[in-house]
This record gives structure tokens, C-alpha cells and sequence, in this order.
């Protein structure tokens, strides 16, 4: 039936291959709520598959395009920094009816994003989350101890840099504005995203260096 | 009730059953209105598949040692979103 | 006098992080989809499944199906959960489909 192996972006290795070992209950349940859906008219097998390209096209990528141009671009950082959603919108990229707020790193400050409750992250913007950032030591321990936790992710801060941990409680998601690597000065946008990963901008490390 | 950003705020030490987007750690504890949100749906009646009343959402600044004196951290802060029917003034 | 849900983990004791990456298998991937789906559905004016739903059936798991199904694997029960709550499908309808999937692999 499903086709795991012919799915780029799916890991063959992160749960059973259907063609290997018969697959669980919840896999199955999966496919057959699915398939009722779509017998009962809700949607149509193809939008499933249509959501699914949509989810892919959100990556950490395009939070990196933001980042970058914010680092270039005074003006565009500020209205980032204002209404992150509207900065999306800016780029051509749609952030539906998520509200993303962006929070900035600075020499005093080092923002660090996390969902205690549950696992909110700014999805439309650089899709799901990743797992770790789900996992219960992650949401548990950063809040109580989060310089122990960033430690573990091998970002160790000076004790005199402020640590703001912000938690997803409710209906704003956000992105961490990481601070613009020194030695950068005359790179083009592009160049710079580069530097941007995915975890200096849920806050966990900070910008790759040059 | 309503709060304006700079206000100290204490969060209503409830623990109803039921949905709630209160973290449990913030209960009873103190902090200070970063800013004031909007005005959003109440999760607690959309949880329930009831269009929620619109309620003011803060987002509310704690000193991480005034939640965590046993792992305290400096100067360091967490930042959480609260809705009005769970903050009292402090 | 305290009450506390399994999900609210917020300074409960917990091991170091397990920073490795592990990417989405496509029945994971489908999850998320259908979810994606039935938020902006529309039933009777209502949307078909609100997130803040989801979140309350799967706080009320309880803690031992907390800690030990999958993320999506609580996902995919709490969407099914919703569904015949709200009657679009039927505990009737999902077990004969559930049978018939368990048919077509077994290749009969």
C-alpha cells in the first residue's frame, strides 16, 4: 500500500516500512480514517497529498530568508519585530491565521522558544517541530533549568547574558531573531541565510560563524 | 478585570479540571505584564466545541527564581501568554 | 490542594535531552495532513476538529497512554476520538474499515 520508500523527505528509518513489518494500529487506523473521510466527501485523497507537499514547502528555510533580510534590512527588521505574520506576508509566504511574534537576541539577551503544554512552533512558517522539541525533557527542564539545556545542545552563554524563555501557552508562535555573526559585513542575503539554522532560531544555539 | 504592560500580576492559584492553557508551574506566582495581546477565543469553552467568548490575552514576565528558587538562574525570565480570567493584581 | 494533567510538563523532573534528529514517516506525514484538513473543514458551521479539541482529548488520556503512544499516535486517536463523538463516523463503519485495511495487506 503506502509507498514510504518513494517519499523523499520521509525517513525509512523512523518507524516500520509497511513492506517490512506489518504496520501498527495506529498506522492503520490512520489509513482507515482517512479513507472514510474521503468515502464520506469531507476530502479528496489527493488533498491529503496536497497538504502533505504543503507541509514540505515549510521549512526552516524560508525562517532563515527573514532572518537574513532583517540583518540587511533595518527598516524590514523593524516591522518584523512588530507583526512577524505581516513580515511573512511581505516575502510571499502564508502565514494563515498563525500570529508570529519575533523575539531579537542581543549582547545582553538570548531568547529560547518552547511549548510546555503541548508542542505549538511557528509550523506555517518552517513546518513541524522537531522532535526534540516535543520531547518531555526538553519541555520540562528548559523552564526550570535553561542553561542546563542549552548546555546539552552545546551553547554555553556568559552568566551575564539574560535568558528569556518564552512558552507557547497559548495564541501567539514564535521565532528567535538570532544575533548576525561578526565578519558577515558585506555578505549578500543568500550568504547569510545560510548561517541561519533551524535551532538559533528556535534559540537552542546561535547562528553558524563564518 | 484589566491590566496595563508594566502591571504586577499574580496568576489565580485554580487547578479545575478540564482544559486549561494555564501551565501548572505558573499558578499562584507573580510576574509583571510584558504586554497586552488581544482579545482571542477562550480555549477553555473552544476545547469543548463551544465558540469561545473573546478574553484578554497578556503575555506575562516571571523571574525564573520566583518559579524555580531550587534551580535559580540569575536574571533569567520566562514569558508565558495568560488570559485575563486567570490573573489577579499582585 | 493541586490537580496536574500528564502534558503539563513545565519543571517536572525528566532525563538530559535527546538532541537527534528523526524525520516524520509518511503514515506520520498523512496524520498531520488529515489534521490540517479537518481544522478548516467546515460542519454546520462549525470547523470539523479545533485544535484546542485535540489538545483536550489528548490531556485526558491519562498519564500512562501519555508517556507511552507516539505523538502521532495520540494525534491520530484523539482526531478518530472527535469524530465519532461528533457522529461523522461510526464506531460500526470504522471497524469494518479497519478490517478491510488489515485484509488488503495481509495481500487477501
Amino acid at each position: 500500500m503506502s509507498a514510504t520508500h518513494d517519499h523523499p523527505h520521509a525517513d525509512p528509518h523512523a518507524h516500520h516500512p509497511e513492506h517490512h513489518v506489518p504496520s501498527t494500529y495506529y498506522e492503520k487506523l490512520t489509513t482507515a480514517l482517512m479513507e472514510l473521510l474521503v468515502e464520506k466527501k469531507l476530502f479528496k485523497a489527493e488533498d491529503v497529498q496536497g497538504a502533505i507537499e504543503r507541509m514540505e514547502e515549510r521549512r526552516p528555510e524560508r525562517g532563515a530568508r527573514m532572518v537574513a533580510k532583517a540583518w540587511v534590512d533595518p527598516a524590514f527588521k523593524q516591522r518584523m519585530l512588530e507583526d512577524g505574520s505581516a513580515a511573512m506576508r511581505e516575502l510571499g509566504m502564508e502565514p494563515g491565521d498563525m500570529l508570529l511574534t519575533v523575539m531579537e537576541n542581543t549582547p545582553q539577551v538570548h531568547n529560547v522558544i518552547v511549548c510546555t503544554l503541548c508542542s505549538c512552533y511557528p509550523r506555517m512558517l518552517m513546518g513541524p517541530p522537531p522532535a526534540w522539541y516535543k520531547s518531555r525533557p526538553y519541555r520540562a527542564r528548559v523552564v526550570r533549568e535553561p542553561r542546563a539545556v542549552l548546555a546539552e545542545f552545546g551553547l554555553q552563554l556568559p552568566e551575564g547574558v539574560t535568558i528569556r524563555v518564552h512558552d507557547s501557552s497559548a495564541d501567539l508562535r514564535y521565532l528567535v531573531l538570532p544575533m548576525r555573526p561578526t565578519g558577515t559585513e558585506r555578505w549578500s542575503e543568500e550568504r547569510l541565510a545560510a548561517l541561519v539554522t533551524r535551532d538559533s532560531m528556535v534559540g537552542v544555539a546561535v547562528a553558524r560563524m563564518p | 478585570m484589566s491590566f496595563a504592560a508594566g502591571e504586577r500580576v499574580r496568576v489565580r492559584a485554580m487547578f479545575p479540571l478540564g482544559h486549561v492553557r494555564t501551565p501548572f508551574y505558573a499558578r499562584g506566582k507573580s510576574g509583571i505584564v510584558e504586554r497586552v495581546v488581544g482579545r482571542f477565543d477562550n480555549p477553555e469553552q473552544l476545547a469543548y466545541g463551544r465558540s469561545g467568548d473573546k478574553k484578554t490575552l497578556y503575555r506575562v514576565r516571571f523571574e525564573q527564581s520566583d518559579i524555580f528558587p531550587e534551580t535559580p538562574s540569575a536574571h533569567d525570565t520566562i514569558d508565558i501568554e495568560i488570559f485575563e480570567h486567570w490573573l489577579e493584581k499582585a | 490542594m493541586s490537580f496536574k494533567l500528564p502534558h503539563d510538563l513545565g519543571g517536572e523532573p525528566a532525563g538530559p535531552v535527546d538532541t537527534s534528529e528523526h524525520a516524520n514517516a509518511f503514515w506520520e506525514q498523512r496524520v498531520d495532513a488529515i489534521r490540517e484538513l479537518t481544522r478548516k473543514i467546515e460542519l454546520n458551521g462549525e470547523p470539523l476538529i479545533r485544535v484546542d479539541e485535540m489538545r483536550r482529548e489528548i490531556e485526558g488520556l491519562g498519564a500512562k497512554a501519555y508517556e507511552e503512544l507516539g505523538y502521532y499516535e495520540k494525534w491520530v486517536r484523539a482526531m478518530t476520538s472527535l469524530l465519532l463523538e461528533k457522529g461523522v463516523i461510526s464506531t460500526e463503519e470504522l471497524g469494518k474499515k479497519l478490517a478491510e485495511v488489515e485484509a488488503r495487506e495481509a495481500g487477501t
